[in-house]
């Protein structure tokens, strides 16, 4: 897949500078050893005619020292896939800081009464809370009490359990245990080997999570519901609201959604999902695993969709009319986006004189710092650098270079799981010949080209960011806004540069679909068109030619 | 007194009330000037430390790790110590790296103290920034130990005995407290010509101006050199009622091994304790205790004079750290707030006889004080006690909410106001702070329930 990576484009400049010496310069202070890591991680972009982007060195293990943004493996499975889900109640097995951090921190909405019985677990935090004499002797029997105490005072349907690193060293048979517990109890328990040293990022844990609820809790329940159009959306993990704004669309449209992983979801949903009829992708990165296991063994197909953005949206709901390809759909989903697409002209409209030119960096993510160069593309702001947390090269390169990718020892730790289609329930659901037909109109099934194909030439790409490269990046270019999460924000805002959270929105949102795209338009407008930085300096603090300065000025 | 010691409703933790060691132990190492603070294990603790820390602070707060692998965690994690403390110096050229265990690295064994000493033998000839130690598994206590052990791992690791010229200094071990009371308490033991030394002093790092120019380490905190001058000081106050109950300290150190006299006091929260917190300032300096405080100390007894109508039988429930709750329960007794609560996460042991001490003998028998304690025990215990409020950070929230009780921010963390970082708890302004927001959450209370709509309270 790789052209003859990074070599320098004589003329391409990335804001009138040359992005081969800023990546130079971003490398400089590093180790030689480190140099050359990261050098095949920051990576000038360059597409080529016939779509092949360089290759990116990605999900390998960050060099330690250099201050990074990622999580862990518990962080990626209980935190980011399983913690959406209200009515399971997730158990840390571990001393308490791992769920303490994970308590209610993400901000994922849920609305406890789409549900008929209401459990609703997301604001409890649920932790055996290990001591001394758990590590020495075992943490096995304090589980078990943690399980039948958690079911005593809630009677729910599911208990998840995660374990976090020390269990895994000391031997405790988390699963043995949930499955005693199962049997004891009567309701689902099961549980996840997802130790915080596994992998090398968050990452990890998606994979776990994703062959955990395949393995426990996809196909207990084979009732087929009524409803047109029945998808699954995968990905999308409500934050901000942003699920009940593409359920809104989705209604509107006469779209029955089955269930969605996992934002505003209920494991009774997991458990249906594998009767809809298409899954529908938004995060690559942490949910592809499903989708990929569910059509091998149930036969449902799997297309990428992207809500963020309002010309993504439309198109997005667009692929899935031609998917089910009835004129019926077709006319609903045409009538919508006329109907919904003024006030997001208008919105836009207003905001552009004040938002256009100006320049963005998004580094967050599987799957944000993609989708959301499409809103700064609306608003008329170049990307100039972008790059993932936790991504692979398919997030970055296209799924096309999958066979391409090394299996290192980190991920060769993660299990595989072998998928064979299901006896009685495999059924296709769209014949090869139809598939064909649709893939000749260019619907494109289990593809995904990733973000670089979409980025402009000398853009810098950079994976797994580091604290002194966001550092420098800002003194470099100073860009009009910076998008990352919480860790980043305050450093970048004393420079002078407002952040955009893109993990929790800074609490605000939805930003997906079209009434998202208007919440950010207007939020984008009020960060990038700010005046707090111009009164900085007091007036009686040096001229900032006669002090040391940062390097744009 | 109806019940000493924790209610077992649960054994397991469910919605806990204390955080985890390394968590202290990185805040601590955030008020030493020019440091990085280094977590050896995985590298997700120290992302959700960073990340809760900062949420709190709103601050940059950076934290690097010795990011563990599989591997790792079979072989052991010396190399990768080795990887992080190089590419620390090359990046950031620190004047200490404060390294906090996990508890990755301390199940599996990893000796620290020995890659230390490796490091520092294979680096003879450089300029090596202090490398500074600290025990620090979640399995063992709170968040708490890890910041009392950090406190005592630095004063172990740099203090020198040699005589020291110039200013009298003073050891001051505030505690957990906000980066708005250790100004205020370098303030206070700057009046009497005393140089502070204070471990940790994140009151810059932690709560400082936008940068005019890029700092790679936030500016502030007490400099290695003085860390090392903490064994020639005058004295040390170690503050913390419960912590004084503890063998080995950053004080008890100092005084064993530099015999530097140690005076341990309750954090001066309320007019009793910032009294003798005054006292022992003038007893260590043989100065007076200057006017400004007196007149601060007058008009805060003069407030609440003018304010008792609004606190007749207000009954409040404290949670949170220890030494915190203990200093507040003294408060609410000097104020005629019955403490009917008093509960903390931590369980050493001490802190039911140690709220008991500090609050007035007629309120016992309506108190519970619960120690190791999480809060859906809180919560249960509260459903008979029917307190006016709540005392203490943002996760007494939800309880607050079902309760339908106003919920008083203090401490640590405080994830829902913008003023966690500027909170004053401590001396007698930061007593005249708390009186004034609790009162008016008393008022607004009454004037919320009242139907005619009083504005003349």
């Amino acid at each position: 897949m790789a052209t003859g990576a990074n070599k320098k484009p004589a003329e391409v400049r990335l804001d009138r500078q040359d992005p081969e010496k800023i990546k130079a310069r971003l490398l400089a202070k590093y180790p030689p050893k480190v140099a050359r890591k990261r050098a095949k991680q920051i990576v000038v972009n360059k597409v080529s005619a016939d779509g092949e982007v360089p290759v990116i060195s990605s999900n390998v293990r960050t060099v330690p020292g250099l201050m990074g943004q990622r999580g862990c493996c518990y962080a990626g499975c209980k935190g980011v896939v399983l913690g959406p889900t209200r009515d399971i109640i997730n158990i840390t097995h571990g001393p308490i800081g791992c769920g303490y951090y994970s308590w209610l921190t993400r901000r994922n909405q849920t609305d406890p009464d789409s549900s008929a019985d209401g459990h609703n677990y997301i604001p409890y935090c649920f932790s055996t809370d290990m001591q001394d004499q758990e590590i020495i002797f075992g943490g096995e029997k304090k589980l078990k009490q943690a399980i039948q105490e958690a079911y005593d005072n809630f009677k729910p349907k599911a208990i998840a359990v995660f374990s976090t690193c020390p269990v895994g060293l000391i031997g405790d048979d988390v699963h043995a245990v949930c499955r005693e517990m199962k049997a004891k109890l009567g309701i689902n328990v099961f549980g996840f080997s997802c130790e915080g040293y596994k992998g090398v990022s968050q990452s990890a844990g998606h994979h776990i999570a994703n062959n955990g609820i395949f393995k426990h809790v996809v196909g207990l329940d084979d009732t087929v519901k009524e409803g047109n159009y029945r998808i699954n959306l995968l990905g999308e993990y409500n934050i901000g609201g942003d699920a009940f704004e593409i359920e809104r669309l989705f209604e509107r449209c006469g779209i029955t959604l089955v269930s969605s992983y996992s934002g505003n979801a209920s494991i009774d949903a997991f458990a249906n999902s594998h009767t809809a009829d298409l899954n529908l992708i938004m995060c690559h990165r942490s949910i592809n695993y499903v989708a990929e296991m569910m059509e091998t063994k149930f036969g449902v197909p799997w297309i990428k969709v992207n809500f963020i953005g309002a010309a993504a949206t439309a198109k997005s709901l667009r692929k899935i009319a031609q998917y089910f390809d009835e004129q019926e759909l077709t006319d609903i989903v045409e009538q919508v986006i006329a109907e919904e697409m003024p006030a997001v002209e208008a919105a836009c409209a207003d905001v552009r004189p004040r938002t256009e030119g100006k320049r963005a960096m998004l580094f967050v993510g599987g799957s944000r710092a993609h989708h959301y160069q499409e809103l700064f593309a609306e608003l008329g702001m170049k990307t100039l650098s972008a790059g993932y947390e936790f991504g692979h090269r398919d997030d970055y390169e296209g799924r096309k270079v999958l066979p391409d990718i090394k299996v290192d020892a980190d991920s060769r730790n993660i299990e595989e799981m072998e998928i064979t289609p299901d006896p009685e329930r495999f059924k296709p659901r769209i014949s090869e010949a139809k598939k064909a037909e649709l893939e000749a109109k260019g619907l494109q099934f289990s593809a995904y080209d990733g973000m670089m194909t979409e980025m402009p030439d000398g853009t810098m790409v950079i994976d797994d960011l580091s604290q002194y490269e966001t550092d420098q990046l800002i003194k470099m270019f100073k860009p009009d806004i910076f998008c990352a999460g919480i860790k980043e924000k305050y450093t970048v805002q004393k420079h002078g540069i407002p952040l955009k959270q893109l993990h929790s929105y800074d609490y605000g949102g939805p930003y997906a679909g079209f009434k998202g795209a208007i919440n950010f338009y207007k939020e984008i407008d009020r960060m990038v068109s700010s005046r707090a930085w111009q009164y900085m300096r007091a007036p009686w603090q040096e001229h900032p030619e006669l002090s040391a300065t940062y390097a744009w000025e | 007194m109806k019940s000493a010691m924790r209610t077992d409703y649960y054994t397991a933790t469910q919605n806990a009330c204390n955080l985890c060691a390394p968590l202290g132990a990185a805040l601590v190492f955030k008020g030493i000037a020019n440091t990085v603070p280094l977590l050896h294990g995985s590298q997700g603790c120290s992302t959700y430390i960073r990340r809760y820390m900062i949420s709190h602070f709103k601050e940059p707060l950076d934290i690097a790790c010795s990011n563990f692998g599989e591997e790792t965690a079979i072989f052991g994690g010396g190399a990768n110590l080795k990887i992080a403390i190089d590419n620390i110096r090359k990046q950031y050229c620190p004047d200490l790296i404060g390294i906090a265990t996990t508890c990755l690295s301390e199940t599996i064994g990893d000796d620290v103290p020995m890659f230390i000493k490796a490091y520092q033998n294979g680096c003879r000839d450089e300029d090596l920034p202090a490398l500074v130690h600290v025990s620090t598994p979640s399995y063992q206590g709170t968040h708490m130990q890890g910041f009392h052990g950090a406190v005592r791992a630095l004063v172990a690791t740099l203090a020198e005995t040699a005589s020291v010229e110039g200013p009298l200094s003073v050891n001051l071990f505030p505690g957990m407290v906000s980066p708005s009371d250790l100004r205020q308490l370098k303030e206070m033991v700057a009046a009497f010509d005393l140089e502070a030394i204070l471990v940790p002093d994140y009151s810059e790092t932690l709560n400082g101006p936008l940068w005019t120019e890029y700092q790679p380490i936030p500016q502030g905190g007490t400099p290695v050199a003085a860390l090392r001058r903490t064994g020639g000081a005058a004295a040390s106050i170690e503050c913390g009622l419960v912590l004084s109950g503890e063998k080995e300290t950053a004080g008890t150190w100092l005084e064993d091994h530099c015999g530097v006299p140690l005076h341990r006091l309750g954090l001066p929260i309320g007019i009793g304790a910032s009294d003798l917190f005054f006292a022992s300032l003038a007893a260590i300096s043989g100065q007076p205790i200057p006017g400004k405080y007196t007149a601060q100390r007058g008009r805060l007894l003069d407030a609440l004079v003018d304010g008792h109508k609004h606190f007749n039988g207000v009954k409040a429930a404290l949670f949170g750290e220890e030494d915190l709750v203990a200093g507040l329960a003294a408060f609410c007794g000097e104020l005629g707030i019955i403490p009917v609560l008093c509960a903390t996460g931590g369980g050493n042991g001490r802190f039911v006889q140690t709220v008991q001490s500090v609050v007035p003998e007629r309120y016992h028998d309506q108190m519970q004080i619960l120690e190791d304690s999480d809060f859906v025990t809180i919560e249960k215990t509260l459903e008979a006690l029917a307190p006016d409020l709540l005392i203490g950070h943002s996760k007494g929230f939800t309880m607050s909410r079902r309760l339908q009780r106003p919920l008083i921010r203090v401490g640590f963390p405080v994830h829902d106001r913008v003023d966690g970082s500027r909170m004053l708890h401590l001396g007698y302004r930061g007593a005249q702070q708390l009186f004034d927001r609790i009162a008016n959450t008393l008022i607004e209370e009454k004037q919320k329930k009242n139907h005619v709509g009083y504005t003349y309270y």
